[in-house]
C-alpha cells in the first residue's frame, strides 16, 4: 500500500470509479469494502451559514432550478452526499451546516478532513465577510494539520447583480486578507484558489469544474487525446462533460471561451430533457445518446456517448462536418482511448490488493500502454487527412 | 386577419412579464427588469402569417382600471377576441382583485358577448409545490362562480416553467383560423413517415399550435415542456448572436427532429426507430414543407395562380 501513500496522495478515485461494466471487478476484489465510502475522498461544502452551500449542491448535483432554491431550509445537520452511481464524479459532498464550530469538540476534525480531496470554502459577496474569513482562517489551518494534500478553493459567492468592478475589488480583498492570515499563521506554502460564482449563471458549473479537475489524475492524459483528436476531426473546441452535474472534465488546450461553454451546458440540458420525454428517465442517456445541431452561422454543435457517465460535446464549422465518417471514426479511436485509460486504472488498483505483483513492471504497464494507444489514436485520422 | 386580445389584471400581477416572456423572447430573470405599464400598451404580433394578434396589454393600477370600465369601456372592450385576466396567487386582496374582474367582465359581456375568457391563476412558484393543486382547484371553482354567465376557462401559470407555454398554446391555438385543417394534414403527414409524433411550433414563440401522436406517451404535459426546453435552448443560441436552423436528438430508444419547416413554423418529428437513417427523415420534411406552407397561406397562393393566368 506504500505505493499509493507514495505516489498518488490525493488519489480520488480509490477504489471503485464506476466505470461501466468493468467496475463489478473492481468492487469484488475490495477487501475492506465496508469501510469503502468513509475513506473516499471528498469534497467539503463549507461556509458560514445562509452563504449558499446547500444551494450550491441542489443546483449543480440535483439540477434544482436556481429560483427553487429560495424554499431550501436551513441545514441543521451534516448532510452528507455521494454522488456515485450516476455522475462519473465520485465525490461526496460534505455540507456543513455553517453555524456548527465543526473544529472544536466534539467534531473529530481528523474524521472530517482525512481523505478530503478539497475544501470548497463558499463566502457571501453581498455580506460581511469579515467573519467567513477569520473562519475560513481557522478552518484552514485546521485542514492543513490534518491533511497536507488537501486543495483549498474559495467560492466567492452570490456575485449576480454586483457589477464587474466590484467583483474584482472584493475577490482582489479577499484574496489579499485571507493571504495575510496564512503568511501571519506562518502557512505561506498554502495555495489559495479563488472563483467568483453564481448559481443564476454558469460560473459556478465552471468553478466546480476547475476544482473536481485538479482532483483528476488523469486530466494530463485525457488533455492529451482532446488535443490529438480535435485538429485531425476538424473540430475548434471539445469539452469532455460529466453527463449529471454538466461539469467538464477536461478540454483541448485551447483557450476556454465561457459562451461556448455555457452554450454547451444548456445543449446537454436540451438533450437529457428531451430524452427523458421520449424515452425515461432513468434511460435518457444511453449508449446511443448524441445530438447533432446546425446554428445560423455556420457552426454545428455534435454531442457524444463517451461512457454512461460522460459526453464529449463538439463545436466545428459546419464545412468541416462533411467528413462526418472521419470525425465519427476519430471519435471511436477516442472513446476507445478514454476506456483504456480508465481500465488500466483498475487493473492497477486491482494488482495493488495482490500483494505479489511487482509495482514496477505496474508502472511499465501504464506507459506503455499510453503511448500504445495515444499513437494508435493518431494513425487513422492522419491516414484520412491524406486525401 | 386581426384580432384583438385584452390582457387585464391588478398591478404587478405578471401580465407584461408574460408577455415580454412569450412574444418578445425575454428570459424569466430578465422581467425583474421591467416597471409598471401605464395605461394601455399595444403591440401587434404577427403570428402564423396571416393571423395578427393586436395584444392590449392593460396597465392594472387601480386609477387605469376605473377609466376602463367606467369613461372608456367602449373604446377596451369593444370587438374584442379574447381576454386574458391574470389573478396574482399571493395576492392580499382578493376581494378587491374580483371586484375589479367584474367590472372588466361586466363591461366585456356588454361590449363583445363572443369573446373568449380566460383566467390565469400566476405566479403558482411562490407556493409550495405540494399546495399548487389544492390551491388552484379551490380558484378554478370560485373564478368559475363568479364569472357566471360567462364561460371562462382556467389555467395555473408560472414564468419559471412550462405551464405558461400550456395556457397559451391553447389560447392561441384557438384564434387559428384553419386549425382543424392543420390538424389533418399533420395525421396525414405523420402517418406517411410512419411518425410517433409530430409537433408544430410558431417560429417565433415556439408554441405548440398543433400535434398529433400515433403512439401514446406517458408524460400529457409534454408538448408544453417541450415548447420550453426548445425556446430555453433558442435564447441560449441568441446571446451568442445565433440562431438554431435545425436539431436531432437520439438515443437508443428515438430520435427526434426539429427543423425548419414553412415560413412561420418549426416542426418536431419524433421516430422510435432509430436505426432508421436521419437524412430519410430529413427528406421528409423537406418534400411536405411545399405543401404546409400552401396550406398556411392559401390567400398567396391563390393570387400568385390568379397573376399567372393573367400574365
Amino acid at each position: 500500500m506504500s505505493y499509493e501513500h507514495e505516489d498518488y496522495p490525493e488519489d480520488p478515485f480509490p477504489k471503485d470509479f464506476g466505470y461501466g461494466a468493468y467496475d463489478q471487478d473492481g468492487l469484488d476484489l475490495e477487501p475492506n469494502a465496508s469501510s469503502n465510502s468513509e475513506t473516499k475522498p471528498r469534497i467539503l461544502l463549507m461556509g458560514l451559514r445562509r452563504s449558499g452551500k446547500s444551494s450550491i449542491q441542489k443546483v449543480v448535483f440535483h439540477k434544482m432550478s436556481p429560483n427553487e432554491t429560495v424554499f431550501l431550509e436551513s441545514t441543521s445537520k451534516i448532510v452528507k452526499d455521494d454522488i456515485n452511481n450516476s455522475s462519473f464524479v465520485q465525490f461526496q459532498i460534505w455540507d456543513f451546516p455553517g453555524q456548527i464550530d465543526f473544529i472544536k469538540p466534539p467534531f473529530d476534525s481528523d474524521m472530517i478532513f482525512r481523505g478530503c480531496g478539497a475544501l470548497v470554502f463558499v463566502i457571501d459577496a453581498k455580506d460581511d465577510y469579515i467573519e467567513a474569513l477569520r473562519k475560513f482562517k481557522d478552518t484552514v489551518i485546521e485542514a492543513y494539520k490534518v491533511n497536507p494534500h488537501i486543495k483549498f478553493e474559495v467560492f466567492i459567492h452570490k456575485v449576480d447583480g454586483i457589477s464587474d468592478d466590484s467583483k474584482m475589488e472584493s475577490q482582489r480583498d479577499i484574496h489579499q486578507r485571507s493571504s495575510d492570515d496564512l503568511s501571519e499563521a506562518g502557512l505561506d506554502q498554502i495555495h489559495l484558489s479563488f472563483h467568483l460564482t453564481s448559481i443564476y449563471d454558469h460560473s459556478i458549473f465552471e468553478a466546480f469544474s476547475k476544482v473536481v479537475q485538479k482532483l483528476i489524475p488523469q486530466l494530463p492524459t485525457l488533455e492529451n487525446l482532446l488535443n490529438i483528436f480535435i485538429p485531425n476531426s476538424g473540430i475548434e473546441k471539445a469539452f469532455l462533460f460529466d453527463v449529471v452535474s454538466k461539469i467538464y472534465i477536461a478540454t483541448d488546450s485551447s483557450p476556454v471561451d465561457m459562451q461556448a461553454y455555457e452554450l454547451c451546458c444548456d445543449m446537454i440540458d436540451m438533450v437529457i430533457d428531451l430524452s427523458s420525454i421520449y424515452s425515461s428517465e432513468e434511460t435518457a442517456f444511453d449508449s446511443g445518446s448524441s445530438s447533432l445541431i446546425k446554428l445560423n452561422n455556420n457552426t454545428i454543435l455534435y454531442m457524444r456517448e463517451v461512457n454512461k457517465f460522460l459526453a464529449l460535446v463538439c463545436i466545428l464549422r459546419e464545412e468541416n462536418f462533411n467528413r462526418q465518417g472521419v470525425i465519427d471514426y476519430n471519435f471511436i479511436c477516442f472513446r476507445d482511448a478514454i476506456s483504456e485509460v480508465f481500465e488500466l486504472r483498475l487493473k492497477r488498483q486491482k494488482q495493488l490488493q495482490n500483494p505479489d505483483h511487482d509495482d514496477d513492471e505496474l508502472a511499465d504497464d501504464h506507459g506503455i500502454t499510453m503511448g500504445g494507444r495515444l499513437n494508435h489514436d493518431n494513425d487513422p485520422a492522419t491516414v484520412s487527412r491524406a486525401p | 386577419m386581426k384580432k384583438k386580445v385584452l390582457l387585464m389584471g391588478k398591478s404587478g400581477s405578471g401580465k407584461t412579464s408574460m408577455r415580454s416572456i412569450i412574444f418578445a423572447n425575454y428570459v424569466a430573470r430578465d422581467t425583474t427588469r421591467l416597471g409598471a405599464t401605464i395605461d394601455v400598451e399595444h403591440s401587434h404580433v404577427r403570428f402564423l402569417g396571416n393571423l395578427v394578434l393586436n395584444l392590449w396589454d392593460c396597465g392594472g393600477q387601480e386609477s387605469f382600471m376605473q377609466q376602463y370600465c367606467t369613461q372608456q369601456p367602449d373604446n377596451i372592450f369593444r370587438n374584442v377576441e379574447v381576454l386574458i385576466y391574470v389573478f396574482d396567487v399571493e395576492s392580499q386582496e382578493l376581494e378587491r382583485d374580483v371586484h375589479y374582474y367584474q367590472s372588466c367582465l361586466e363591461a366585456l359581456l356588454h361590449n363583445s358577448p363572443e369573446a373568449k375568457i380566460f383566467c390565469l391563476v400566476h405566479k403558482m412558484d411562490l407556493l409550495a409545490e405540494d399546495q399548487r393543486d389544492l390551491v388552484f382547484k379551490v380558484r378554478e371553482g370560485d373564478l368559475i362562480g363568479l364569472s357566471k354567465p360567462g364561460n371562462v376557462t382556467c389555467f395555473r401559470t408560472s414564468i419559471w416553467d412550462e405551464t405558461l407555454y400550456k395556457a397559451w398554446s391553447s389560447i392561441v391555438t384557438m384564434l387559428i383560423p384553419n386549425v382543424a385543417a392543420l390538424e389533418n394534414s399533420l395525421t396525414h403527414f405523420a402517418n406517411v413517415i410512419e411518425a410517433d409524433e409530430v409537433l408544430l411550433f410558431e417560429k417565433a414563440t415556439f408554441l405548440v399550435i398543433s400535434h398529433c401522436q400515433s403512439k401514446k406517451n406517458r408524460d400529457s404535459h409534454r408538448f408544453e415542456k417541450v415548447s420550453n426546453i426548445i425556446k430555453q435552448f433558442k435564447l441560449s443560441c441568441s446571446k451568442l448572436g445565433a440562431k438554431f436552423q435545425s436539431m436531432e436528438v437520439r438515443n437508443n430508444a428515438f430520435a427526434a427532429f426539429i427543423d425548419t419547416f414553412t415560413s412561420n413554423t418549426y416542426v418536431m418529428v419524433v421516430m422510435s426507430d432509430p436505426t432508421l437513417p436521419s437524412e430519410a427523415t430529413l427528406v421528409n420534411i423537406r418534400n411536405a414543407r411545399k405543401y404546409f406552407e400552401e396550406l398556411e397561406n392559401p390567400n398567396n397562393i391563390a393570387m400568385n395562380h390568379h397573376n399567372h393566368k393573367y400574365h
